[in-house]
């Protein structure tokens, strides 16, 4: 089947199987690898892009239903000048990863957070996070980056 | 102060950038050209013989280039193992083959039997349904206790019995230590379970072979820790490669906590077929697979007692351990409940007799290793829950009793062999009990009483034994490896440098952190150093990451390495400003000598090196490159305080929380941002441990929790925020850096502070329970309170709150 969809503004197109889920789209054909897999049961969110302006697991998507959607995924994150976005920049200043698999995943979901809450609260941040899982933050300075943010004063890292 | 950048300052992680960007290059994000996709069959049942595999019309199918069974691999060898016990009556383990493809039997759920190459990954998936392997069914060994009784079903029908071996530590001590129990005092005893885990690293495990016909070199990329011990275990044992014509690459890695540590049948498969089929081949893991592949952690059965005199004194402790093995002996399996458990039994005590058992024993599931903490977190909860135990039978505080014991002189010579050279236990406790407000504690109790919930607060104190060596004791132990680190500084003419550490980073931030220590000292800038890791092509013969071993022996190895640089450079500037090199100094990137306004620079003395037409010919060469291999004199020894407070509901038995502090002594610290989050992430994994994370089988060996629905991994809603502190310093004495590791300790500490914060709270709140076996779920919890409210006035001491132990750590969900 043809396919046709915007993927970080640009246009892109591919011949997929009604079958090709998503996530293997875009990190096959369109050779995009920053979004990644963890799972085979959308549970953990690494595969987290934004679909027409919503987060969207993408492995529990078929590349099909994408037909004609605005896709964004890590890659398309950056500012216009190239530097990173304030979400990017708030997860290494709180150092909000350490292996960096689950961290593109964690970086769509708080941003679309931000959109739906512009200053949320630890509880609001942990409870839509829920959905991305973390193996090696304990997710302590991963609520703190998107406190920092969001314009949150943070206690600034390793002077607690 | 220190320098901007330099050690104990926490600039943020160069490697971040890429990770943030989508730029990062993971294993799965490799793809060869020409790539084939590897798809392997596996066995649904724990236990079989394997009459036979008919491949037939799985060959067929659209797509397939080859399907693979044991039969390709006759002239291989297995999965070695590369640590060898002795038992207790002088006898070796048992160690049965570990095929790469089963071999007459399948032995766990997982265990693979044949492999499906094909063009794409969905046709090896389809083709793969199409494999039908005859297997008739055998009864499961699951109970590590009958597993070991006369006439249990074997794993292995070519070993004697299901035990691996039966070791003690120390054998010359058992006596003693029997003889002081039963003239003790007072003596407290504890069955307990500690849990099988799964290691969960976000990133599944990926191979990818390929070959290179026209120099006959084997490349493998695969998610590992240790690359060099990957091509040092496949190229000698398995494929017969020669390690000149192989080459392993890992490059970045989403996370190991052990499991990457081990050579897999899977990273074998993908070197052999690209050889065979003279393409690359690719395996990625799923995550249902890699819960039946991934070697699993913990999972020990184990009786302890302990003996303390009139005056609370302990005087002895003795402990039995049924430690499981799995099905085959994974690459490190064996020294995990022994050397990296036994010789940690004495913690923070000054127990002059200790005597430890273990029994390894096969069963009918996945192979079991080492995860983060490998051994110390199963000997550091046995021991923090018998001495809380102990205080509420004896009536005393659990932080009292706890500092009566104490070691206070150091270095200290352990009943268990190893000799701590510094530590400071009371300073730990102290700053535990001041970050975790232990004064307001009462006060927040009444309150929660008042909410109808029961508070508890409870704590634990680990000591730790990170970067496990020095080599010719490990080889005595049974290590069938050395346990060095290895450094290469290459300077470049211009002054930029690179440093080709055998450490791996999969998460730890050695890209910044080497480059800190590296940059502090010659003084130049960290942009202006590059760390090179993961590639046996790249770096020298390295041991890898584990064990909290990087910054302790990899560390230690780049300072020793950048010494030698360092003297030579100053041998070049003595020359090029005509004075003696004694009175050479470096500070700042340039080198002055001592009394006089004369200097240059940095990069005078590196181009001097490269380009030496004034240049000392006669007594040096050319050129600044420098080796080291450093093997410590001693493990080091972190050590630290760790505090739970909770609050349980006894209407469901749910366990909240509330608040968890950890105050560390981790020696010097080199970034103090780094290592807060190294501890951060232990502690999500020992608090998921003590209240969520459960790997369960059934008794007929099906394994239940295999995917992310039936294994709780910790989620963001289920933690707090964490206190940190790493202010109470003893420096190690013997690393050039003072430094003694953090990455294990966080997972070690807390599992026992948690289940100790849980009991405090149901004590408090009038449950009389002693134990609860680790996950601490509702349901348990809840069920501890109904029994203890059953026995209620009945002197029970023995009363356990459920059916736990019994040889069985596994099948209650
Ligand atoms: S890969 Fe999509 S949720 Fe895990
Ligand atoms: S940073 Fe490794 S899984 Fe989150």
């Amino acid at each position: 089947m043809k396919i046709e969809m915007h993927v970080n503004g640009r246009p892109v197109s591919g011949e997929v199987e009604g079958r090709t889920l998503l996530v293997d789209f875009i990190r096959h054909d369109l050779r995009l690898t920053g979004t990644h897999v963890g799972c085979d049961t959308t549970q953990c969110g690494a595969c987290t892009i934004h679909m027409d302006g919503a987060p969207v697991k993408s492995c529990s998507v078929l590349a099909v239903e994408a037909q004609g959607a605005q896709i964004t995924t890590i890659e398309g994150m950056a500012n216009a000048d190239g530097s990173m976005s304030a979400m990017q920049q708030a997860f290494q200043d709180c150092h909000g990863l350490q292996c960096g698999y689950c961290t593109p995943g964690m970086v769509m979901a708080a941003t679309a957070l931000l959109k739906e809450t512009p200053k949320p609260s630890e509880a609001e941040i942990r409870h839509y996070l829920e959905g991305n899982i973390c193996r090696c933050t304990g997710y302590h300075n991963i609520v703190k980056a998107v406190q920092s943010a969001s314009g949150q004063d943070v206690t600034p890292v390793a002077a607690e | 102060m220190p320098k901007d950048g330099g050690i104990g300052t926490s600039p943020k992680r160069r490697e971040d950038i890429r990770f943030l960007s989508g730029t990062g290059r993971y294993t799965d994000d490799i793809n060869l050209h020409g790539q084939a996709h590897a798809v392997f069959v596996r066995s649904d049942v724990a236990h079989g013989r394997l009459n036979g595999i008919d491949t037939e019309a799985a060959a067929a199918m659209p797509g397939v280039i080859r399907v693979f069974t044991a039969r390709d691999f006759e002239g291989c060898g297995g999965v070695p193992c590369g640590w060898q016990i002795t038992s207790r009556d002088g006898s070796v383990m048992q160690e049965p083959k570990h095929p790469i493809l089963a071999e007459g039997k399948v032995r766990h759920v997982g265990d693979p039997i044949a492999v499906v190459v094909a063009e794409t990954l969905a046709q090896a998936r389809d083709a793969a349904e199409a494999v039908m392997p005859d297997i008739e069914e055998l009864p499961a060994v699951v109970d590590m206790k009958a597993a070991v009784a006369e006439g249990s079903e074997k794993v292995h029908d070519d070993l004697t019995s299901n035990l691996c071996y039966d070791w003690g530590l120390v054998e010359d001590n058992r006596e003693a230590v029997d003889r002081a129990i039963k003239d003790a005092a007072h003596v407290t005893t504890l069955e307990l379970v500690n849990n099988r885990m799964v290691a969960n690293p976000m990133e599944p495990r990926v191979a990818v072979g390929d070959y290179a016909a026209h120099s006959d070199e084997s490349t493998l990329y695969t998610t590992s820790q240790n690359p060099h011990v990957i091509r040092l275990l496949m190229g000698a044992f398995v494929l017969n490669i020669p390690e000149h014509k192989l080459r392993v690459v890992a490059p970045d890695v989403g996370g190991g906590f052990g499991t990457k540590i081990f050579h897999y049948a899977e990273e074998a498969f993908c070197t052999f077929a690209a050889r065979a089929l003279k393409r690359p081949v690719k395996w990625t893991s799923t995550r249902s697979e890699a819960f039946m592949s991934d070697a699993h952690g913990r999972d020990h059965v184990t009786k302890i007692e302990l003996a303390l005199d009139a005056e609370n004194n302990f005087t002895a402790l003795r402990t039995e351990t049924y430690a499981n093995m799995g099905a085959y002996l994974s690459t490190f399996a064996p020294s995990v409940p022994t050397w990296l458990h036994g010789t940690l039994m004495a913690g923070n005590y000054k127990t002059p007799l200790v005597y430890v058992n273990v029994k390894a024993v096969f069963t009918n599931t996945v192979p079991v290793d080492a995860y983060r903490g490998a051994g110390r977190p199963e000997a550091t909860y046995q021991l923090e829950r018998i001495v809380d135990k102990a205080a509420r039978e004896l009536g005393v505080s659990p932080i009292e009793l706890r500092r009566q014991n104490f070691i206070t002189e150091f270095p200290y010579q352990t009943p268990v062999a190893v000799e701590y050279d510094t530590g400071d236990y009371h300073a730990t406790m102290d700053k535990l009990l001041e970050i975790t407000d232990h004064a307001g504690f009462e006060a927040r109790a009444e309150e929660s009483k008042r909410n109808g919930k029961l508070r508890g607060f409870g704590i634990a104190h680990y000591i730790e034994a990170c970067g496990i060596a020095p080599s010719n004791l490990v080889g005595q132990l049974g290590a069938r490896a050395g346990l060095y680190e290895s450094a290469t500084v290459r300077v470049n003419a211009t002054g930029s440098l690179s440093v080709m550490t055998g450490s791996h980073s999969h998460g730890q931030g050695h890209e910044t952190t080497f480059a800190q220590v590296v940059a502090e000292m010659i003084g130049i800038d960290a942009d202006q150093i590059d760390i090179v890791h993961g590639d046996t092509a790249r770096t020298p013969m390295g041991m890898g990451t584990y064990g909290s071993r990087s910054i302790a022996v990899g560390g230690s190895a780049v300072v020793r390495a950048a010494e030698k640089v360092i003297n030579k450079a100053k041998k070049i500037a003595a020359h090029l400003m005509e004075a003696s090199e004694g009175d050479i100094e470096l500070k700042d990137g340039q080198f002055t000598v001592a009394g006089t306004d004369k200097s240059v620079a940095w990069g005078d003395v590196t181009l001097a090196a490269y380009v030496p037409h004034n240049y000392p010919l006669e007594e040096i060469e050319p050129g600044l490159e420098e080796t080291a291999f450093y093997d410590p004199a001693n493990f080091t020894y972190p050590s630290g305080g760790y505090g739970c407070e909770v609050e349980v509901d006894p209407e469901t038995g749910h366990v909240e929380v509330l608040g968890f502090a950890a105050a560390d002594d981790f020696g010097n610290v080199v970034n103090p941002m780094i290592v807060e989050g190294q501890v951060h992430g232990g502690l999500a994994q020992g608090i998921g441990q003590a209240l969520w994370e459960n790997c369960v089988y059934d008794a007929d060996g099906q394994l239940l929790s295999a995917s992310y629905m039936d294994y709780a991994m910790p989620r963001s809603t289920d933690l707090p925020m964490f206190k940190v502190d790493h202010s109470c310093v003893t420096p190690c004495t013997h690393n050039p850096l003072g430094v003694k590791g953090c990455g294990e300790a966080g997972a070690i500490g807390s599992p026992p502070a948690v289940v100790n914060a849980v009991l405090d709270a149901l004590n408090r709140g009038g449950h009389a329970v002693d134990h609860i076996d680790m996950p601490l779920s509702p349901a348990r919890v809840w069920a501890a309170m109904e029994a203890a409210r059953a026995n209620m006035g009945a002197a029970q001491p023995a009363a356990r709150a459920q059916e736990t132990a019994g040889g069985r750590s596994v099948g209650t969900p």
